[in-house]
C-alpha cells in the first residue's frame, strides 16, 4: 500500500504541473498583461506610460515562457510562467496582483469556509443516509412513493431558489435569522443555521435518491434474505448490514468531496456574505487578479489528488478484500 | 423499561415548555434575533453601511480613482480644497488649506500678468495656498518615536513583524503637524514608477518639472532593479523636482504650465492629499507588504476619520481621528436647506458620528433587506442609483410605497454630472466625417436623421424607469454652460410647439436620410440597404432588451443594425483601434466644469490617436479652437458664450447623439440627519448625524422574530414521524402467521 501511495502522489505532481501549464495558457489566451493592468489601473485616464510601469512593477512586462532577449537558462527564468507559476509547485503562493499576501488571505477564509461546509457536509450526510435508509424500510408503500416524489421535487429545483427562498422566509418574513454576514466564535452559529439548512435541503433531494438507489440493491441480496430469516429486526438488517455493504459507492461520493470542503461554496458564500475562498476565488476572477487565481486553481487541484488518494485508501478499510497494488 | 422512557419523555417535555414559557416572559422571544452586528451596536454612535463586490483596490491617494474608494479616501486625506456640502452649483471652499486661492499668472519673462490675461500670454500659473496651522496626522506607529527622538518603527525586519497583521497590532503610536511638505511629497509620488499614478500622464502636461522627474525617476528605478534593489525605498526628496515647493511650513507653491483654470478642481481631490514621509518609509520595510501592510490597505492622513479595521472583501471600519478639529458644518446653502432644517447644525465641529463600519454585500436581495430592517444606515454612501432604485419601486408599487412612507426612508433626489451618450466614429466612413465635403455633408445627414429617430424619451421612460433627463447637449445640469428650459433644446432634433421642446417628426428623418443619400435605408446608387454597426460592451447575454430597443429605432428608417457584443476589454480595444462603428459610453465628471464635457470632444484627445477620451475621435477646427479659448477662461458670460457657440456646433455635426442624464439620489435610513446625496461632495461622512435612540427603537419593533411557524413545523413533523414510529413497532412485532392461521 505504500508503494501505491508513493506512486499515486508521484503521478499526483505529474498532474499539478500540467495543472499549472493549462491555467496559465488558459488565462492567458483570454487576458492579456496590457488588459490586466487597465483593470488594475481603472478605466479612467490610463496611459500607456501607466500601464508600463503597472506591468513592470508586478512582473508583467516579460515574455509569457520564453525570453528570447535573455540568455542561457534566463531564457526560460526571466517569463511570466517561471516567475508566477513555477514557485507554487513549492507552495508558494506569493503575493496577488494587488499586493496581498495570498497564503495569509488564504489562511484566514478557510476558517469560514470550514465552518460552513463542515457542518453542511455531516448533517447532510447523516440527514440523507437516514431518510433513504427510511425510504428503504418503508419501500413498496405509499411513504417510499412520496419520499420519492418528494426527492424528484427537490432536486429538480435550483439550489440559487433554496437560498432565495430561505433568505425571503427566515430573515424577512419571519426574522430568525440575518440575511447575510459572519462572526467569529460561536455567534458565528447565527449567521450559519440559515446557509448550512439551505445547503441541506438543497443536497437532500439527489442524493438520497441516489443512496436509496444503492440501499435497494444491498437490501434484496441473498445474505440479507437470510439475515431476515434468522429474525433480525428490519431495522438491525439496514443499519448493519446493508448499510455498511453499502458504504463502498458511498465513500466514492464522499470522500473524494472532503479535501474539497476547502474551497468553499461560490454561491452560498456569496449571497450569505460569508468570507471563504469560494468568495475569494471569484473574486479574482472577476478582478482578473491572475496571481491568485493560479494559486486556487492550485490548491483545488492538491486537494482534488488528496481526495481521490484518501478514496482509495478508504476502500481498503470499508472492504478488506480491496488491496491497492 | 417502556415505562420509564416514557416518564422520562413527558419530564423532558415538561421542562423544554417550562423553560419556553419563562423565555416568553422574560421577553428574550420577543428581542430581534437577526442582527447581524453584536449586540448593543446600534445603541453606539456608530453608521452601518455596505460596500459591494469586493474591497476597494487603492488607497493610495496617488493610486486611488474609483468610486468605491472615495467613501474611504475622501475622509481619511485631506486635500486642500473640497467642494460645499451643501451649496449647489458646486462650490470649492478650503479643506486643509486657508483659502481657495487665485493663481497668478507669469508671462514667459516672470512679469505678473492681470488674472484675465489671455492664456497664450500666460506662461506660468503659481498657486501659493496657505495651509491652515495646527492640523494633526492621525495616530500612526510611522510617527512613533522614542525617548531620544528616534523613530521606533522605522528600522524593522521580517521578524519585528511577527505577530503583526494590522496597524492596531503596533504598540506606540505618534503623530505631527502637517505642513506643506507633505503636499510637495504626494506631488511627487504621482510620477514615482511605483506607484502608477493614472493621473501623472495627465499632470505632466500641467505641473511644472513633472515629466522630467517622472522620467528621473524612471531611469532610477530601472537602474536600481538591475541591481536587484529594487525594493528599496525611494526617498523622493532628495532628487530635484521644481513644480511643487513648500515656501514655508504652511504655504504650498505649485507652479502650472500656462494656463489651466481647472487645475482647482484638482486640488479637491485626493492625487493633491498631503502624504507624510515617514509613512511611505515605514510601509516600505521588508516584511510590510506581505503582511497587508501598505498605503493601499492603511491610509495616512489628517481627515477626520482613520482606518482602524480593514478585513479584505469582509469589513472595514472607520474610527474619528481624535486630532481631527480643522472643519465645521456650513451654515450657508442651496435654497430650501434651512427649511429643511440642513442648516440646524451650523458651526459645529465636524464629525458627528465616531464610527462606520462597512461590510460587505455581494448580492442586492440581503443589501436591500437590511436596509428595509434598519440594520443599514445607507445601503452605499457613494452611490446614488438605490435612491433611484427605490423611489421608482415606490412608483411601481403602492405597497412597497406604503412600507417605504412606513419606515420614513429619506429618498431625496439630484442630477449628477454624468452624461450617456451614443457616439458615431469618425473615422468611420460611413458615419463618420467623410473624405471629401460631399460625403461629410452626406454623413452629417445621416447622424442627424438617426439622431431624430431615436427616440431617447422613449429610452428614458422604459430602461431608466424616467429616472434621468434627457440630453440636448454635452453639458449636464449644475455645471455653468448648461443651459436649461426651452433655450437649451437641440434645434437640430426638436421643434418648439406651445412652448414645449418636441421631437422632430420622421418625416424630418427621412427627408434627411433621402439628402444623405439612403432613401427608405437603403443606397441611392446601388441600392443595397444600409446596414450599421452597434458596438457594445455588455458581452454575449448582455443588455439584449436595449440592443432590441436599439434595432427597432434605427428600424423606423429602414436601416439595419448589427450588434456586436463583447466583453469589456474587447470594446475597449475596438474603441483604442477606431474600429467601432456606433458606440454607446458614458462619463462622470471628475470636477463640474465645462471643460471637463467637451474634452471629450476636443480633437488632439482622440481615442484613437492617443488613447484619450475623445471617444468619438471627432474633429472640427472651430470646435477644437473654441475649445482651447473656452479652457483658459474662468466662468463667466464670456465663457458661457463661447460654450454655447460650442455646443451649436456639435448639435450641428452630431457626432454624438446626447442621451441622457441619469439622475442620482441617495436612501437614508429617518435618523439619518444632514442627508444631502452628491457624487460630487465625497466626504459626506463627517457631516451626516445618528439618532441612535430612534435607531434603537425602531429596529427593535420591524424585527420581533416570528415563532409559531417554527412550532408547526414542529407539530407537522411529530404528525408524520410518530405514525412512521408505530408502523415500525408493528412491522417488528408481526409474526409470519397469527395464532389463527399456524
Amino acid at each position: 500500500m505504500i508503494a501505491y501511495i508513493v506512486r499515486r502522489l508521484l503521478y499526483g505532481v505529474l498532474i499539478l504541473i500540467g495543472v499549472n501549464i493549462f491555467t496559465f495558457l488558459l488565462f492567458f489566451a483570454v487576458n492579456t498583461p496590457d488588459d490586466m493592468a487597465r483593470l488594475a489601473i481603472g478605466g479612467r485616464r490610463v496611459s500607456a506610460d501607466a500601464i508600463e510601469q503597472w506591468k513592470i512593477q508586478h512582473g508583467y512586462d516579460k515574455p509569457l515562457f520564453l525570453n528570447a532577449e535573455a540568455e542561457g537558462t534566463r531564457k526560460f527564468t526571466d517569463t511570466i510562467f517561471y516567475e508566477r507559476s513555477v514557485p507554487l509547485l513549492k507552495l508558494d503562493f506569493g503575493l496577488s496582483d494587488a499586493g496581498r499576501d495570498i497564503s495569509y488571505e488564504i489562511s484566514q477564509r478557510i476558517g469560514p469556509s470550514l465552518a460552513l461546509a463542515i457542518p453542511t457536509f455531516v448533517l447532510g450526510l447523516w440527514a440523507s443516509i437516514t431518510f433513504s435508509l427510511l425510504l428503504v424500510y418503508f419501500r413498496a408503500t405509499w411513504l417510499d412513493f412520496w419520499g420519492v416524489v418528494v426527492c424528484v421535487v427537490m432536486l429538480s429545483i435550483s439550489a440559487l431558489f433554496y437560498i432565495i427562498a430561505g433568505q425571503y422566509l427566515f430573515s424577512k418574513l419571519l426574522r430568525l435569522a440575518p440575511y447575510s454576514g459572519f462572526s467569529e466564535g460561536l455567534d458565528m452559529i447565527r449567521f450559519l443555521a440559515l446557509p448550512v439548512l439551505v445547503a441541506l435541503l438543497a443536497k437532500l433531494g439527489p442524493e438520497a435518491r441516489f443512496y436509496r438507489t444503492l440501499f435497494l440493491e444491498e437490501a434484496g441480496k441473498d445474505y440479507v434474505r437470510t439475515a431476515r430469516a434468522k429474525g433480525l429486526p428490519e431495522r438491525i438488517v439496514l443499519f448493519r448490514h446493508v448499510f455498511r455493504n453499502a458504504l463502498l459507492p458511498i465513500l466514492t461520493s464522499t470522500v473524494a468531496v472532503i479535501p474539497l470542503l476547502f474551497m468553499g461554496s461560490l454561491i452560498a458564500e456569496s449571497f450569505f456574505g460569508i468570507p471563504g475562498l469560494g468568495s475569494y476565488t471569484i473574486d479574482a476572477i472577476n478582478a482578473q487578479d491572475f496571481s491568485i487565481v493560479r494559486a486556487m486553481v492550485f490548491l483545488g487541484s492538491v486537494l482534488y489528488i488528496i481526495g481521490l488518494l484518501l478514496t482509495d485508501i478508504s476502500y481498503t478499510l470499508a472492504d478488506p478484500r480491496v488491496r491497492l497494488e | 423499561m417502556r415505562h420509564v422512557r416514557t416518564w422520562l419523555i413527558v419530564i423532558i417535555a415538561i421542562v423544554v415548555i417550562l423553560l419556553l414559557a419563562a423565555g416568553w416572559r422574560s421577553g428574550i422571544f420577543s428581542r430581534p434575533i437577526n442582527s447581524p452586528y453584536p449586540a448593543g451596536a446600534s445603541a453606539t454612535n456608530t453608521l452601518f453601511t455596505a460596500f459591494t463586490q469586493r474591497s476597494p483596490k487603492y488607497l493610495d491617494p496617488a493610486s486611488s480613482y474609483s468610486s468605491d474608494e472615495t467613501p474611504y479616501t475622501y475622509n481619511i486625506y485631506q486635500p486642500p480644497y473640497g467642494y460645499h456640502y451643501l451649496k449647489r452649483p458646486y462650490e470649492l471652499v478650503p479643506r486643509a488649506a486657508a483659502e481657495v486661492v487665485a493663481p497668478v499668472y507669469l508671462d514667459a519673462d516672470g512679469n505678473v500678468l492681470p488674472s484675465d490675461a489671455p492664456g497664450e500670454m500666460v506662461a506660468e500659473s503659481i498657486y501659493d495656498i496657505p495651509i491652515k496651522k495646527g492640523i494633526m496626522f492621525q495616530p500612526h506607529p510611522a510617527f512613533a518615536r522614542d525617548e531620544n527622538g528616534d523613530y521606533i518603527y522605522h528600522d524593522l525586519s521580517p521578524e519585528d513583524l511577527k505577530g503583526i497583521r494590522s496597524i492596531p497590532d503596533f504598540k506606540h503610536t505618534g503623530t505631527r503637524e502637517l505642513t506643506a511638505h507633505d503636499y510637495v511629497y504626494q506631488i511627487r509620488r504621482l510620477a514615482s514608477p511605483r506607484i502608477v499614478s493614472p493621473i501623472y500622464a495627465q499632470m505632466s502636461n500641467y505641473i511644472v518639472g513633472l515629466q522630467e522627474y517622472g522620467n528621473f525617476l524612471r531611469e532610477l528605478d530601472a537602474r536600481l532593479r538591475e541591481e536587484g534593489r529594487a525594493h528599496e525605498w525611494l526617498d523622493l526628496r532628495q532628487y530635484p523636482f521644481e513644480g511643487a515647493q513648500a515656501i514655508d511650513d504652511h504655504t504650498l507653491r505649485i507652479r502650472i504650465k500656462g494656463k489651466y483654470p481647472q487645475f482647482k478642481y484638482w486640488l479637491a481631490m485626493t492625487f493633491f492629499a498631503p502624504m507624510p514621509w515617514e509613512a511611505e518609509r515605514f510601509y516600505s520595510q521588508p516584511g510590510m507588504a506581505e503582511r497587508n501592510l501598505s498605503l493601499n490597505v492603511w491610509p495616512v492622513g489628517t481627515g477626520p476619520y482613520m482606518m482602524v479595521e480593514n478585513l479584505p472583501n469582509r469589513r472595514m471600519v472607520l474610527q474619528r481621528n481624535p486630532y481631527f478639529n480643522s472643519e465645521t458644518y456650513p451654515c450657508e446653502g442651496s435654497p430650501g436647506d434651512e427649511a429643511a432644517g440642513l442648516l440646524a447644525d451650523c458651526g459645529r465641529p465636524l464629525p458627528f458620528i465616531d464610527r462606520a463600519v462597512f461590510s460587505i454585500e455581494k448580492e442586492s436581495v440581503p443589501l436591500q433587506g437590511k436596509f428595509l430592517q434598519g440594520y443599514y444606515d445607507v445601503p452605499q454612501i457613494e452611490r446614488g442609483d438605490y435612491g433611484v432604485a427605490f423611489r421608482v419601486a415606490a412608483e411601481d408599487s403602492p405597497e412597497k410605497a406604503a412600507l417605504y412612507a412606513e419606515r420614513g426612508l429619506q429618498l431625496p433626489a439630484t442630477v449628477e454630472q454624468t452624461i450617456w451618450y451614443l457616439g458615431f466614429n469618425w473615422l468611420d466612413p460611413v458615419v463618420g466625417k467623410g473624405d471629401t465635403p460631399e460625403q461629410a455633408e452626406r454623413n452629417r445627414k445621416l447622424r442627424q436623421a438617426l439622431s431624430i429617430a431615436v427616440d431617447w424619451e422613449q429610452y428614458v421612460a422604459i430602461f431608466e424607469a424616467n429616472q434621468a433627463q434627457v440630453a440636448y447637449g454635452p453639458i449636464p445640469p449644475g455645471v455653468a454652460g448648461h443651459v436649461e428650459g426651452i433655450e437649451g433644446i437641440n434645434p437640430v432634433v426638436y421643434d418648439v410647439v406651445d412652448g414645449r421642446p418636441r421631437r422632430k417628426s420622421l418625416e424630418e428623418a427621412r427627408r434627411l436620410m433621402v439628402e444623405a443619400g439612403y432613401p427608405d435605408g437603403r443606397d441611392a446608387q446601388t441600392g443595397e440597404p444600409l446596414v450599421l454597426h452597434f458596438d457594445a460592451m455588455g458581452g454575449a447575454t448582455g443588455a439584449r432588451p436595449q440592443f432590441d430597443w436599439m434595432q427597432r429605432q434605427f428600424a423606423k428608417l429602414g436601416i439595419q443594425l448589427e450588434i456586436r457584443s463583447t466583453d469589456y476589454n474587447r470594446f475597449q480595444d475596438k474603441m483604442r483601434s477606431g474600429v467601432a462603428q456606433i458606440f454607446m459610453w458614458g462619463w462622470v465628471a471628475d470636477y463640474p466644469d465645462a471643460e471637463n464635457f467637451l474634452f471629450l470632444l476636443y480633437g488632439p484627445n482622440s481615442k484613437a490617436a492617443v488613447d484619450g477620451e475623445n471617444a468619438a475621435n471627432y474633429v472640427n477646427e472651430e470646435f477644437d479652437e473654441l475649445f482651447r479659448q473656452m479652457r483658459d477662461l474662468e466662468d463667466g458670460p464670456q465663457k458661457n458664450a463661447i460654450i454655447a457657440r460650442m455646443i451649436r456646433i456639435v448639435q450641428e455635426d452630431a457626432p454624438w447623439m446626447f442621451g441622457y442624464f441619469p439622475a442620482s439620489g441617495g436612501a437614508y435610513q429617518q435618523w439619518v440627519g444632514n442627508a444631502r446625496p452628491s457624487e460630487m461632495v465625497r466626504n459626506t461622512l463627517p457631516y451626516l448625524k445618528i439618532d441612535t435612540g430612534l435607531r434603537e427603537r425602531k429596529i427593535h419593533e420591524w424585527n420581533q422574530p416570528v415563532w409559531w411557524p417554527l412550532g408547526l413545523i414542529l407539530l407537522l413533523v411529530l404528525l408524520l414521524v410518530w405514525p412512521a414510529i408505530r408502523l415500525i413497532r408493528q412491522r417488528e412485532r408481526a409474526v409470519a402467521l397469527d395464532e389463527e392461521h399456524s
